[in-house]
């Protein structure tokens, strides 16, 4: 007993041995949108300079940047991807919590594509209003603000199939819903007269928009929580349904999903990066600025992303679906100055 | 057997007297709920080997093409000044990536394929091969200027051309830049002059994770080193932890309301869904502690918590298997009770400690939940250097590795993720195997 025991003693003593030991790797964690590009870059890190290549853990925007906001030190992330810009309240609880300078860098573009099975009914054609009146939770029949009342596609618009109503989108911890629910919900809103209807009936403005951006939540819409893979899986499954996916994703699966062009126009990396696809939304990710210099290779690593060999029109960010953002010079001068939020701005 | 001797508690009139052998209603009907039970019982076995063998079916058809790739073999020379450009450049992998399609391109014109095809075509059939090919010119500089045959990755969509998961028909008429029709008449011809075919995939058991872009190069090599780096912290703090713990309650502890609380909570430890443990996890050894975010270590300890109840309660178990004879037969000799307990109790209580061990230790090598919370499920591609820093520093797990690939938008990385289970499987039913020729040969009955 004692010599198991003084083993244990051992191994304690190496556990906490370890704590002074400090990392020499980038840590980086959020949006599931943005890691497929992180790992990319980070596998490229790895190979191309003598710093270890990055760890990258998935999880969420919000996740991510809550994360981001635990404080300043080894034990915290250095990095938080978001597929979507920070938001004051996170500012501010970063603030709170020490981490005072963030550095933002947009690193893209994203599409975001609504598919279906390929062999599926054919869903070619939607409009913002398409999908409000399909998964609204209160929707605008007949001049009147009603609960949602339709069960099938061709409800809504007589020239989508008359199938059940089955969508797939992303859950409330994604920021792509975010952007679905301002770009495709709310316009619909706003196209279908919804909104002028409810604010008409004496609702604030902010109360209309929130009442716009419900889902309705009798099952005809459910929220994947999970990746791309969970949604293809339950499209898989339902012939008659319609999923939310990022553009890298549907053109990976261009096998399984066809694709649906919003209000006109077919989603293309060069449609996106006009402006004339409706639903797109920059990539972000935030630094500590606190970290640079601390944690080994984390400023390379920010300059490394957004080099125009990588995030650049023709890298392998821009190979795997990120639409290339025109002002990539800036953003490399951003880094290189260690401009955070709030300077210059 | 008169009248007066039949039951009549039912205060029916008499019942007519049978002969044994002659099945009245009832025994009838008592044989017949028998028989329903037994085939109930067979249903059930049944249905079960039913889903074990869809199980294992899914699990073979999908898994078994992740330890076959296509390859592209091809003889590439480099001179000393193409290493030099490319080293100077930000990208280096892509120069030599550019390099090696440059040189592919004329091998296949020297071959006589008088297809027309671009530098674009060839790169959408290879995989990402410049960190491959950069990696080795730096190990063996030597090597430079002097022709050295590589074996290389072929893109995912040739991978699943080969395997016949991906054909003309998942190609639309004009197709991506992932791919297009008329590459599958390249490939066709490349595999008939003998330059892309299909090998045996030991990346897949020694590499490293890789990004989206390069399915071709990822292996589950580190993320099993880390399953067992975690391993080894659990087996070196749970077996003696949990060894003493329930030696002290079982032989030495006073049998009072205290130990009886300790008792029931070691059993409900037991039940607690693994998830809470990796909140604790963070909590005390990553924010409180300290320890570093994503390490072996800090999954060992989580996992050693979670273990410790299934040893404690197993090695209990087989404590008091061990009859009360054999104590009293070495306390009755003049042995203290320490002695009986190092010298005759636990020797022969070891068979079902290892057991137990070995049982707990392949559900802890098997468990993903508590690792999402201590930053081990991620993007996580490196070999540790050494073994204090593989434990210190980021890796990732078995399970972990396998929910990463099948949350990637790339077919084969899906595919990957069937042959992570089958490895993972075959690790997990080793320590079983194990477990049971341990308990074969060291079993004692009494």
């Amino acid at each position: 007993m004692s010599v198991k025991l003084s083993i244990s003693v051992l191994a304690i003593a190496a556990v906490s041995a370890t704590t002074a030991a400090a990392r020499d790797n980038v840590q980086i964690a959020g949006s599931s949108t943005v890691l497929p590009y992180a790992s990319i870059v980070a596998e490229a890190f790895g190979e191309n300079t003598e710093f270890p290549t990055p760890v990258v853990e998935s999880g969420g925007s919000s996740a991510g940047l809550k994360r981001f906001c635990e404080g300043v030190g080894e034990n915290t992330i250095d990095i938080a991807n978001a597929s979507r810009a920070i938001r004051e309240n996170e500012i501010k609880a970063c603030a709170d919590a020490g981490v005072t300078d963030i550095i933002e860098v947009r690193i893209g573009y994203d599409g975001i594509v609504f598919a279906s099975q390929t062999n599926g009914p054919a869903f070619t054609a939607f409009e913002p209003t398409d999908w409000f009146n399909a998964i609204g939770e209160r929707v605008l029949v007949d001049g009147a603000i009603v609960d949602n009342p339709h069960t099938q596609w061709a409800d809504v618009n007589a020239a989508l199939p008359a199938v059940e109503i089955a969508a797939f989108i992303p859950g409330t911890k994604h920021g792509t819903r975010e952007v679905f629910e301002e770009k495709v919900l709310l316009k619909g809103c706003e196209d279908s007269g919804a909104l002028q209807a409810m604010l008409d009936s004496g609702m604030s403005e902010d109360d209309a928009e929130h009442a716009c951006m419900s889902v309705r939540t009798d099952g005809r819409s459910v929220d994947i929580d999970g990746d791309y893979t969970e949604t293809l899986a339950r499209i898989d499954s339902n012939a008659n349904g319609v999923g939310v996916f990022g553009l890298a994703f549907y053109e990976n699966n261009t096998d399984k999903l066809k694709v649906a062009t919003m209000s006109g126009v077919a989603p293309t990396t060069d449609t996106i990066a006009s402006g004339e696809y409706p639903v797109s939304r920059p990539l972000f990710f935030y630094i500590k600025k606190a970290h640079i210099g601390v944690i080994p290779g984390l400023k390379e690593f920010a300059g490394f992303f957004v080099a125009d060999e990588l995030a650049g029109p023709s890298g392998p960010l821009a190979q795997y679906g990120l639409v290339s953002d025109p002002e990539l010079a800036t953003t490399q001068k951003m880094i290189a100055d260690e401009q955070t939020i709030g300077q210059n701005m | 057997m008169t009248d007066a001797s039949m039951p009549t508690a039912t205060g029916t009139p008499e019942r007519k007297v049978k002969s044994l052998t002659e099945i009245d209603a009832r025994t009838a009907k008592r044989n017949a709920a028998e028989k329903r039970f037994k085939l109930y019982g067979m249903a059930a076995v049944v249905t079960g080997l039913l889903f074990l063998v869809m199980l294992v079916t899914a699990i073979l058809t999908n898994g078994l093409p992740a330890f076959k790739r296509a390859v592209v073999e091809v003889e590439f020379t480099l001179t000393q000044d193409q290493f030099d450009a490319a080293e100077s450049k930000l990208l280096k992998t892509a120069e030599y990536n550019t390099l090696f399609i440059t040189a592919l391109s004329e091998t296949l014109r020297e071959r006589g394929i008088d297809r027309e095809f671009d530098a674009a075509a060839v790169d959408r059939l290879l995989g990402s091969v410049g960190g491959t090919i950069r990696a080795f010119y730096r190990e063996n500089p030597d090597q430079i200027d002097q022709p050295v045959a590589f074996e290389l990755a072929a893109s995912s969509r040739v991978d699943r051309y080969l395997k016949g998961t991906f054909g003309r028909d998942d190609v639309t008429e004009e197709g991506n830049r992932f791919f297009i029709n008329a590459d599958f008449d390249l490939v066709d011809d490349m595999r008939d002059a003998g330059l892309i075919r299909s090998a045996f995939n030991w990346v897949f058991l020694t590499g490293v994770d890789t990004g989206v872009d390069n399915p071709g190069g990822a292996g589950i090599g580190a993320s099993v080193l880390g399953s067992f780096l975690m391993m080894f912290v659990v087996l070196i703090l749970a077996l003696p932890i949990g060894v003493a713990a329930s030696i002290y309650l079982e032989e030495f502890a006073p049998k009072n309301r205290f130990t009886d609380l300790i008792e029931v909570n070691i059993s409900n430890l037991a039940a607690v869904p693994s998830i809470v443990f990796g909140i604790l996890g963070l909590a005390v050894f990553i924010q409180f502690m300290h320890l570093p975010q994503s390490a072996p270590l800090v999954g060992g300890l989580v996992l050693t918590l979670m273990t410790l109840p299934t040893i404690i309660i197993s090695t209990r178990a087989s404590l008091k298997a061990v009859p009360p004879s054999i104590r009293g037969a070495a306390l009755g000799i003049g042995a203290s009770k320490m002695q009986t307990v190092f010298h005759h109790v636990l020797p022969l209580a070891m068979p079902g400690i290892l057991t137990g061990t070995i049982i707990g230790l392949a559900q802890a090598l098997g468990e993903t939940a508590p690792l999402l919370l201590i930053g081990m499920v991620g993007f996580v591609a490196r070999y540790p250097d050494s073994f204090v820093g593989g434990l210190e520093g980021p890796n990732s797990a078995m399970p972990a590795q396998i929910y990463n690939w099948a949350a990637r938008s790339d077919a084969v990385f899906t595919e990957k993720a069937w042959g992570g289970i089958i490895v993972l499987l075959v690790f997990l039913l080793a320590m079983n195997l194990v477990a049971i020729l341990l308990r074969r040969k060291f079993e004692r009955r009494w």
